[in-house]
């Protein structure tokens, strides 16, 4: 049973189910999405399953498959997974089910047909799957790379009235990324010619040579900033919010649950075993983005007026949080920061479903159309709390145990950055807080309420919902909105409550959210021996404690 | 007492083939009867270039020097001829092309009549085609083919003619807007002019100062000298000049975009291709087999043309409202590319880098992506014939799906994103420069090909992701030969992306020059 190839077939049954979705005639929308389900289903067994092949005390990579490919370039066709691969795998296998029934009702703009947003949903799956799975890196950069095609045409034929513009500035961005990352792919290569005699792209031939400072560094930085940009860290990360809010729902689930975390994988994969010396040399200037990260994310993310751009922006406060931990070189941190992409992927993503169903209702994006939601709708308002809550890390969610992780394993090497980045903390709370009062709590306005002809204000929101602004030119618009708000008290809120779709959507994430903030225990034993042997590579201490202290202490 | 010079005819089968075509073609113009000419004359071009593509493949391995030492048939000439062959096989498919326009062919049908003339309307709803078209595009592959062999100087000149004369008459010969065309072959053959009369001149110094136009000779002598005799250095840059014009290369590309929109859509898909194509085997040619050991006095050279050529190409590109214009800055910043391929062969006699090989394979699977994207071009009309500008294409993908699919599979492969064949010869020729230490090179290569990856994005949203326009052009149905030259460009492009190995692993084979 060991000898099933799980991850060619966790790339090859969504990439097949794309191709049949795809196939289906026109008109057989019902067939599509259902098809879509089993399929994504089938990948969640696969992960399940791959996950009770994997053994946690075993070697660093397992389930293991090569096939030569290229071999003019010396490229091999090789899977494999160490723990933290495999926490990802099974994100990826509970986020895309989730997300097709979250997205069951879309209804496509202008005259397109869903079944091209399914076929592309599973095709994205199957690249998102392959990127972690590859340990070839030119594996990994093909499948870097492709990824962007299915995820640019979500964006891009789907997302909101701004979608061309934020699709390719998505696709550009990457882009421009993994062409730099390509530059040090071949550079590595060539290294490794030297080193060896005979070019390789095997992750494990790569990690044992000896590569010049110098040169390190060069290669270093092509990675880093192709998964700076993925991540996104924070002078790189114009585009996520752009793409985060013209995404449509599910697309944007994947996109900041998944795809971004491409970025601080890379970073533990590549960057840190390939490019030790390096890592070392240029952490600190990596944590200063990370922590600017946490603090300009956190702040811009309060002054957002658009939802979905407010939850793009969370993200990247998290995002340097888990450059934090990964870039404090221990392993406590690190295993954190790993933790911390799950949670994040789970927390964040059910934040954007639950203001996905908010916005499915009012049909505008801005914080101001929506108030006293609560007192109509008390399921969504409490899991709009727990996914607010569980974004903001309060302890007994999931996020908690991460980020206190982070926060603990990075202080006694890095103590200036991990206080700087618990000032961030409180930020969270300010932005989740005020998000969730200001929709939920308070009298009732916006376009939720029922038209009232005695008071222009209904009017005024619905007005705003027709056309959602963006950016901060729709901050003053909110601010008119939040003040005229009390004049429409006297009409009615009618907001219908969670369906049992959604219920179903939901209902999983709630649970994950407080399951892994009680026990997360078994996800932490699958990630810490890998992460163990990251930090061993990076010439780190296993135990905890940098044994370059002291020395770090100085600058 | 005169010896004939050794002539091994196996060797020249390939080149046989073609010209042999051509002239019977040139008969057939002349005696066979109107009716039945076009399907004849489609016939022996046809046959010629399949000759040419399968005696090609059969000299696989093949290294000698024949023709009393004038024609080299070594690794590389026989793949390019081979890949010139195939690649000018499939334009004359394009040409053949007969149910697209309502005129039935892209061509004039009496190109000396004037334009817009009371005989030339009066030619325009005629039934007749033009036929002479196909022997003068046989030549000029012949020529293409010759001139990748070409193991002198003089043969090198004379296969430049032999390519260009046709190619300048057939840039005129469009059916419709006929001045712009005739506009372009008059640019193209006044400034195709200039660039012989540059190689000429540059052949005449390097002559005088080795006293041989034979490329081995010339190798000798530079090498004796260090390379550094002033008459040799010159000859070889206006040597290069004469070569990157017809390679389309900035800031010698000033021809190109009018060109390419000018020309008939397929003779510009046959222009793109295989002059690239064979521009490209004799600049490779020239400088490693003739230039090999004094590499360090064009090395700079060729680096900084490379450099310009990219960044024109991408950036002009950027602007351009037109896709065959696009496509023409597009063949210009793929010509830089190609340059830092050209520059991987390596340092040393011999070339050590794998370069050639990865240059070899990346205009390839260049030639067959770029006719498979002007064929694309050829199927979207309007009234004026083909609808080429940018807004026409908004919202292709609603009208139709297949169209659009086959174009950003295309567009996909020419901004090199991988599991196309764009991709595997982007990384071929980036490697083999990296491997020769032109790393700063390949950064530049690959911020150039950010920004074309703009261009063609656009192209891409246009098509699915805007609305489209009310009175948009139509989308023809194409006739048999154009349905196989899109089956077999988009197949070559999937599979040069997704299992190059194969191909890639001839092409390496292939690259060892004799001489």
């Amino acid at each position: 049973m060991s000898d099933f190839p799980y991850l060619l077939t966790m790339i090859a049954v969504p990439a097949v189910g794309a191709a049949a979705v795809a196939a289906l005639p026109r008109g057989r929308e019902g067939t599509a999405r259902q098809l879509a389900l089993g399929v994504s289903l089938v990948v969640l067994l696969l992960a399940v399953l791959t996950t009770i092949a994997f053994d946690a005390g075993g070697e660093r990579f397992q389930l293991t498959t090569s096939v030569s490919w290229i071999p003019d370039f010396g490229v091999d066709f090789a899977l494999g997974v160490d723990g933290i691969a495999l926490v990802m795998l099974l994100l990826i296998g509970v986020l895309v089910p989730v997300v097709v029934v979250a997205s069951w009702r879309d209804e496509p703009t202008g005259r397109r047909s869903m079944r091209a947003f399914w076929a592309w949903l599973l095709l994205l799956e199957s690249m998102m799957v392959g990127v972690f799975a590859a340990t070839d890196v030119f594996l990994f950069y093909v499948f870097f790379e492709a990824m962007l095609v299915p995820m640019y045409f979500l964006i891009g034929s789907f997302g909101g009235p701004r979608r061309q513009y934020a699709a390719v500035k998505f696709f550009l961005y990457s882009l421009v990324g993994g062409l730099v990352m390509l530059a040090a792919v071949i550079g590595l290569y060539v290294v490794s010619a030297n080193e060896l005699g005979e070019g390789t792209f095997a992750f494990d031939a790569l990690r044992q040579i000896e590569i010049d400072p110098g040169v390190q560094k060069l290669l270093f930085l092509g990675f880093f900033v192709a998964f700076a940009i993925k991540a996104p860290l924070v002078p790189f990360h114009t585009w996520l919010p752009d793409s985060g809010a013209e995404a449509p729902i599910g697309g944007a689930v994947l996109l900041v649950g998944v795809l971004d975390k491409v970025g601080t994988f890379g970073f533990i994969r590549y960057c840190l075993p390939l490019f030790p010396d390096a890592s070392r040399d240029l952490a600190p200037y990596v944590l200063v983005l990370a922590v600017a990260g946490i603090l300009y994310a956190a702040l811009l993310a309060m002054g957002q007026s658009d939802m979905k751009r407010l939850v793009s922006y969370t993200s990247i406060a998290h995002f340097g949080f888990i450059a934090l931990g990964i870039f404090a070189f221990t392993t406590e941190a690190t295993t954190g920061a790993v933790l911390y992409m799950v949670n994040h992927g789970i927390a964040t993503g059910l934040l954007f479903l639950v203001v996905g169903m908010l916005i499915a209702r009012g049909g505008s994006r801005l914080v101001g159309d929506y108030g006293g939601v609560a007192t109509q709708a008390p399921l969504l308002a409490g899991v709009f709390l727990i996914a607010g809550l569980a974004s903001l890390a309060l302890p007994g969610t999931n996020s908690f145990v991460s980020e206190f992780l982070v926060l603990i394993g990075s202080f006694p090497t890095r103590p200036v950055f991990t206080v700087l980045a618990t000032v961030g903390i409180v930020l969270a709370a300010l932005y989740v807080l005020l998000l969730y009062q200001r929709t939920m709590h308070g009298p009732p306005r916006g376009v939720l309420l029922e038209p009232a002809p005695e008071t222009p204000a209904g009017a005024t929101g619905a007005g705003d919902g027709a056309t959602p602004a963006t950016g901060s030119g729709g901050g003053a618009t909110a601010a008119t909105a939040t003040l005229e708000a009390p004049a429409a008290a006297p009409a009615r809120l009618r907001v219908r409550d969670l369906s049992r779709r959604e219920l179903a959507v939901a209902a999983p994430m709630v649970a994950i959210v407080i399951a892994l903030g009680f026990y997360p225990q078994p996800l932490i034993d699958l990630i810490e021996p890998a992460v163990a042997a990251t930090m061993s590579d990076v010439g780190a201490d296993p135990a905890g404690v940098s044994p370059q202290a002291p020395v770090e202490g100085t600058d | 007492m005169i010896e004939a010079p050794a002539i091994s005819l196996a060797a020249l089968a390939p080149l046989l083939f073609v010209f042999g075509a051509a002239c019977v073609g040139v008969l057939v113009e002349a005696f066979a009867p109107r009716d039945v000419r076009h399907p004849v004359q489609v016939a022996v071009a046809l046959v010629g270039t399949i000759g040419g593509l399968v005696t090609s493949l059969l000299l696989a391995g093949e290294r000698q020097v024949t023709a009393g030492g004038a024609l080299a048939v070594d690794g590389p000439a026989v793949f390019l001829q081979a890949t010139i062959a195939g690649l000018g096989a499939l334009s004359l498919l394009l040409f053949a092309e007969r149910s697209l326009d309502p005129a039935r062919s892209a061509f004039v049908a009496a190109a000396a009549v004037p334009a817009g003339s009371p005989r030339d309307r009066e030619l325009m709803t005629a039934p007749r085609v033009q036929t002479e078209v196909y022997p003068l595009t046989t030549f000029a592959i012949g020529g293409m083919m010759l001139f990748v062999a070409a193991n002198d100087l003089l043969v090198m000149f004379v296969a430049l003619e032999v390519l260009s004369l046709p190619l300048y008459l057939i840039s005129g010969l469009a059916r419709r807007r006929r001045l712009l065309s005739q506009e372009a072959a008059v640019k193209y053959f006044l400034l195709g002019a200039f660039a012989s009369a540059f190689f000429l001149y540059g052949l005449a110094l390097v002559y005088g100062a080795t006293g041989s136009i034979r490329l081995s000779v010339i190798r000798e002598a530079s090498a004796s000298e260090a390379g550094g005799g002033v008459l040799l250095v010159l000859g070889l840059a206006l040597l290069v000049v004469g070569l990157m014009f017809k390679a389309s290369v900035a800031p010698f590309h000033a021809w190109t975009p009018d060109v390419y929109q000018g020309a008939p859509t397929p003779v510009t898909a046959f222009m793109a291709a295989c002059t690239k194509v064979a521009a490209f085997g004799a600049i490779l040619r020239l400088l490693y087999v003739a230039f090999g050991t004094s590499e360090w006095t064009w090395r700079p050279l060729v680096y900084g043309i490379a450099i310009v050529s990219m960044v024109v190409g991408a950036v002009l590109g950027l602007t351009q409202t037109d896709l065959k214009r696009m496509l023409a800055y597009s063949s210009i910043a793929h010509a830089g590319f190609l340059l830092t391929g050209v520059l991987g062969y390596g340092s040393g006699a011999d070339g050590t880098g794998s370069g050639l090989g990865a240059t070899m394979f990346y205009l390839l699977a260049y030639g067959l992506t770029t006719i498979g994207a002007f064929a694309v071009l050829t199927l979207v009309r309007d009234g004026d014939g083909e609808a080429t500008h940018l807004s026409q294409w908004a919202g292709l993908a609603r009208r139709s799906p297949l169209t659009a699919a086959v174009m950003a599979l295309f567009l996909l492969a020419l901004a090199g994103i991988p599991l196309t064949s764009g991709f595997t010869g982007k990384f071929a020729v980036f490697r083999a420069a990296i491997d020769d230490g032109a790393w700063p090179l390949v950064v530049v290569a690959l911020l150039a090909s950010a920004v074309a990856a703009f261009f063609y994005l656009r192209v891409i949203v246009l098509m699915y992701f805007s609305e489209p326009a009310v009175d948009g052009p139509t989308i023809g149905v194409p006739g048999l030969p154009t349905t196989l030259v899109l089956a077999v460009t988009v197949t070559a492009t999937v599979v040069l992306g997704v299992v190059p190995g194969a191909v890639l692993d001839i092409a390496e084979r292939a690259a060892r020059f004799v001489g």
